[in-house]
């Protein structure tokens, strides 16, 4: 899933400094799962701004409605109403949740309540780490389902390098190294054949370097 | 709500009494606070209690809400670290305290408004004591700045609703 964390009072409600009626726009998807941008994150939000700006002398009218899923335009047309009785818009959702308002209401302030981490999954409670670069270019079928690209610090596809103690990465003694993790899940599968194979350098065409990226599948289209 | 008894004159104005919630674990500092009627120990008459199951049970919205609303100081009374009923109900409170409280400093209220306090059922005269605590804290620190707030925009309108009503 999609992994953010909240922005604190402070930046929010600079961010709607010039505002006085405000549709604050929760996503019932990822960030409601970490915690970030569900129905109760936007219920404390919001009385952090309210009385932040109650006590800046300019007082704020805040709406509060969470939907389903901000990404999808079917779940984003039940805002229409509430987004038309108020200035704007502060939005809840990952990053890709806020343009997608932002293009659904062209006439209407957008704004990110959150800042968007990283793909990933929930460790234990409360803690989450990043799996996943979306580098377009999947390897975990070579490496027993375990990601260097991702956890890597140095990215290495040829690894270990010559830093981890013995099972932690060097630059951070709480992030274990993936290359020790990778080489028992392979040991654990029978499968230390793999990395006997020398991994050329990745292909990074698909990754984000080139820009925005663009998925088409004709298969499912039903453009006639 | 009662109003703690102002010792002005009558025909002074009201002089300003903290008003403060005791958000009390049903196991401890609820027993707690009836030991201390019981045994007729005196604390200041500025606390409302509410009484919760657990203080594991406190939500953060409770407490932001409470001060939204005006409240001059919350004191949350748990069991004893290791002691509660379950589990891990006042760890959890505890935690979420430490976060509002955070979060009051950065609004402009002041944190201290907010004290989490552990104690056992049979801790009345602790119960007493934490309970001035939090009654003295806020009374040196003044009323909730909200309701100043709250009055300043009350004036601001009534100000400009005349303007409007004499042109």
């Amino acid at each position: 899933m999609i992994v953010a964390s909240p922005k604190c009072v402070t930046e929010v409600k600079d961010i709607l400094a010039r505002h006085d009626n405000v549709l604050f726009v929760g996503c019932g998807t990822c960030v409601t799962v970490c915690l970030a941008g569900g129905q109760r994150e936007v219920g404390i939000a919001a009385y952090g701004v309210r009385m932040a700006r109650k006590l800046a002398g300019r007082p704020i009218q805040i709406e509060q409605v969470t939907i389903e899923r901000q990404c999808e335009n079917e779940f984003i047309q039940d805002l229409a109403e509430a987004a038309a009785r108020n200035e704007a818009i502060l939005s809840f959702g990952c990053g890709a949740g806020v343009q997608a308002l932002a293009e659904r209401f062209p006439g209407k302030p957008v704004y990110a309540a959150l800042n968007t981490r990283f793909l990933g999954i929930l460790e234990e409670q409360a803690v989450w780490t990043e799996k996943c670069l979306g580098c377009g270019d999947c390897m975990l079928a070579e490496f027993g389902g375990l990601c260097p690209v991702t956890r890597c610090a140095k990215r290495m596809l040829n690894g270990p390098c010559g830093g981890s103690s013995p099972d932690h990465c060097e630059t951070d003694a709480d992030r274990p190294c993936i290359w020790h993790a990778i080489y028992e899940r392979l040991r654990g599968i029978g499968q230390l054949d793999r990395l006997e194979k020398i991994q050329p350098p990745k292909n990074w065409q698909p990754a984000w370097h080139g820009g925005a990226r663009k998925i088409v599948r004709e298969e499912h289209r039903c453009d006639l | 709500m009662i109003r703690p008894e102002s010792k002005d004159k009558p025909d002074a104005p009201a002089a300003w009494q903290p008003e403060i919630i005791a958000f009390c674990c049903n196991y401890c500092a609820y027993a707690a606070a009836d030991l201390a009627g019981a045994r007729r120990m005196q604390y200041p008459p500025n606390i409302r209690v509410i009484h919760l199951p657990c203080t594991g049970k406190l939500a953060m919205e409770y407490v932001l809400e409470a001060f939204e609303k005006g409240i001059d100081g919350i004191l949350v009374a748990g069991c004893l670290e290791g002691g509660c009923h379950f589990q891990e109900g006042n760890l959890r409170a505890r935690k979420r305290t430490d976060k509002v409280r955070a979060m009051l400093d950065e609004i402009g209220i002041d944190g201290r408004r907010l004290l989490m306090v552990n104690l056992s059922a049979a801790m009345a005269p602790t119960f007493v004591e934490r309970v001035n605590e939090i009654v003295n804290t806020v009374r040196s620190l003044g009323p909730n700045p909200l309701k100043a707030a709250d009055s300043r925009a009350k004036c601001a309108r009534e100000s400009a609703h005349e303007g409007a009503v004499s042109e």
